[in-house]
């Protein structure tokens, strides 16, 4: 049963194109295969720096419209040069925006309009793993938190199911809590 | 060859009432079943189970519960028990112990061949139901050879299990009813689950089903629910037949400890998901809407003084830090109990009708190539279609469609 109603919600997500990607992508699976690319170059020390220019999607190569770039060091703490955040800073960083996407797009599809949101995302880590100190303990995070704060036109529950649906359809957040398999290798 | 109106595949409560709704339009037709009327109901279930729903939800088309108990549970055997006096009472053409080998369509009819030689049809009815294969996951391969792995149709009681710990994968109705038994049992028992639905038993003194009946949740059709094919595969909601909680809170306050979504097998170690405490919040939020419309329906029908007041369960309790692994080597685990689902097996329809998944493509039950219909999926026209309390509604509409469909057939 659609219905027509006037739509005066906007968080800035084109609705209408994204349903209309889901129903392109429902009759051909195989435009839905992607591959992201990443591409990181070092540069000195602990600083290296990620580009990324495109991906593959939609059955082809897609470009972007301009080259991103990401720089990763460590603070000084670590004897390092603080040239940008940390990797698990920028994993971090990928959590807190993908639910943040999620939100935006979710409330859209949903008629709430957002006024603001801020997510605060911590992550637990005991450096006795990476450092080799104890076996038993983990290089990544023991747990992560992830604290909303939203002022949106919509009931606590309401927000409450925004955020909720923004885990359940967020990539990082399965990459994160979902085991993904990694394969390295040398060119 | 033997040439009928229509052949129902399946003698459970769908095919009986669409048996009986044929039988009241005058269509001829047969029902096939391959063993006894009712066979699932008293083969692929275990010893201590019970209905989900109560008595007075579980009547048939033309026949409502008029026993005793009306918010009692009944037994599958009990239940098989009713479709069996359905049959008589209503004198409907069963034929059992028929294996049915193949659904086809030569150029002018359908085609069922059976262990008793073909019959030919205007009309097929696919009510062989939405559980007949167990749905494991493939990574199941991978579980190591010593530890003892059963699916649901084959589990009867805790002795089928070998001693010690048991992993339950899955927090539908089977999963969560699995694993209290087992922990009532002495066993050290671990529950995996990714998405589920918690209800209570009663909400406001009354039944769940209740709430679900009068607020007009089962009714909402299929074009009324937002991503129809996620509400398709919903696990059952957490519920048992009879009085107690089987939810997470229930099952952790007698001992068994709750992990994510089993997700993957690696070096020898069960892995389980970092999300429950979402999906743990997410089951507790659809709950409190249920409650919410349960609520207004009761404000609106100015009955509040004749109901228990509102008394919401808390929120679901999940460990702060769940195990994300667990080693297969560690002696924790000796058995699983696959509490993933079934599937349908419609292996016997050698007809173009199914999508790029191999899922049957339909449209609330009428199917791709005309005069063909299927009953008794999760969701076929709406929310209560796979509730026994569907049947009868879902019957009397596709009974309207099958005649229709018969009588251009005929002027064709």
């Amino acid at each position: 049963m659609t219905q027509q109603t006037e739509v005066t919600t906007d968080n800035g997500v084109d609705l209408a194109a994204i349903l209309d990607a889901r129903n392109a992508l429902t009759d051909a699976p195989e435009a839905a295969q992607f591959t992201w690319r990443a591409e990181c170059d070092w540069i000195n020390g602990v600083h290296s720096k990620t580009t990324i220019t495109g991906f593959y999607g939609l059955g082809e190569e897609q470009e972007r419209s301009k080259e991103f770039g990401i720089d990763a060091d460590h603070p000084p703490q670590f004897s390092a040069s603080d040239e940008g955040a940390t990797p698990v800073e920028i994993v971090l960083s990928g959590l807190a925006s993908c639910l943040m996407a999620g939100l935006a797009t979710v409330a859209q599809n949903r008629d709430i309009q957002l006024r603001s949101a801020k997510a605060r995302v911590e992550g637990d880590m005991d450096l006795q793993g990476i450092m080799g100190i104890n076996s038993d303990v983990r290089n990544g995070f023991r747990s992560i938190r992830v604290e909303f704060e939203i002022d949106a036109d919509a009931t606590p529950d309401e927000v409450a199911a925004l955020v909720a649906q923004s885990q359940k359809r967020s990539a990082v957040f399965d990459i994160i809590t979902n085991p993904s398999l990694v394969h390295v290798t040398i060119k | 060859m033997k040439t009928t109106s229509a052949i129902i595949i399946g003698a459970g409560q769908t095919g009986l009432a669409m048996s009986q709704a044929l039988s009241s339009r005058r269509i001829p037709h047969v029902v096939l079943e391959r063993g006894a009327v009712g066979e699932a109901w008293r083969s692929q279930r275990w010893d201590s189970l019970c209905m989900l729903t109560p008595n007075w939800a579980n009547g048939l088309p033309q026949a409502p519960y008029n026993g005793p108990d009306p918010h009692g549970f009944m037994t599958p055997d009990e239940f098989a028990g009713q479709l069996e006096k359905y049959v008589r009472d209503f004198a409907l053409p069963v034929k059992e112990n028929i294996n049915v080998n193949r659904v086809w369509h030569d150029s002018t009819h359908f085609r069922v061949d059976t262990s008793d030689g073909p019959i030919a049809a205007e009309s097929v009815i696919l009510a062989t139901g939405a559980a007949s294969r167990p749905n494991v996951p493939s990574f199941a391969d991978d579980v190591p050879e010593w530890i003892f792995q059963i699916t649901l149709d084959r589990y009867k009681n805790p002795r089928n299990l070998p001693n010690g710990g048991v992993l339950v994968v899955g927090g539908s109705a089977s999963g969560v009813q699995m694993a209290r038994e087992l922990r009532n049992a002495g066993r050290p028992v671990i529950l995996s689950t990714g998405n589920h639905v918690r209800l209570p038993r009663r909400y406001r003194n009354r039944d769940i089903e209740t709430w679900l009946d009068v607020t007009g949740v089962l009714d909402q059709l299929t074009t009324e629910i937002g991503d129809v094919e996620r509400a398709k595969r919903l696990p059952s909601p957490q519920l048992q037949g009879g009085t107690d909680d089987v939810d997470l809170n229930a099952l952790q306050s007698i001992g068994v400890s709750i992990v994510g979504r089993f997700s993957a097998i690696r070096d020898g170690e069960a892995l389980f998901s970092g999300g429950l405490s979402h999906v743990a919040n997410s089951a507790d939020l659809k709950m409190n809407r249920l409650f919410d419309l349960a609520d207004a329906w009761i404000e609106e029908h100015g009955v509040a003084d004749e109901i228990a007041p509102a008394d919401r369960p808390g929120a679901t309790v999940v460990p702060v830090n769940p195990r994300l692994s667990i080693p297969f080597d560690g002696g924790e685990i000796r058995s699983i109990v696959w509490a993933t689902g079934f599937r349908p097996d419609f292996s016997y329809v050698d007809l173009p009708v199914f999508d790029r998944r191999g899922d049957l493509i339909h449209s609330g039950g009428v199917c791709t190539v005309p005069g063909l219909f299927v009953m008794g999926l999760p969701f076929l026209r709406r929310r209560r279609s796979h509730h026994i309390s569907g049947v009868a509604k879902d019957a009397q509409e596709l009974g309207d469609l099958i005649a229709k469909h018969l009588r251009l057939w005929r002027a064709a």
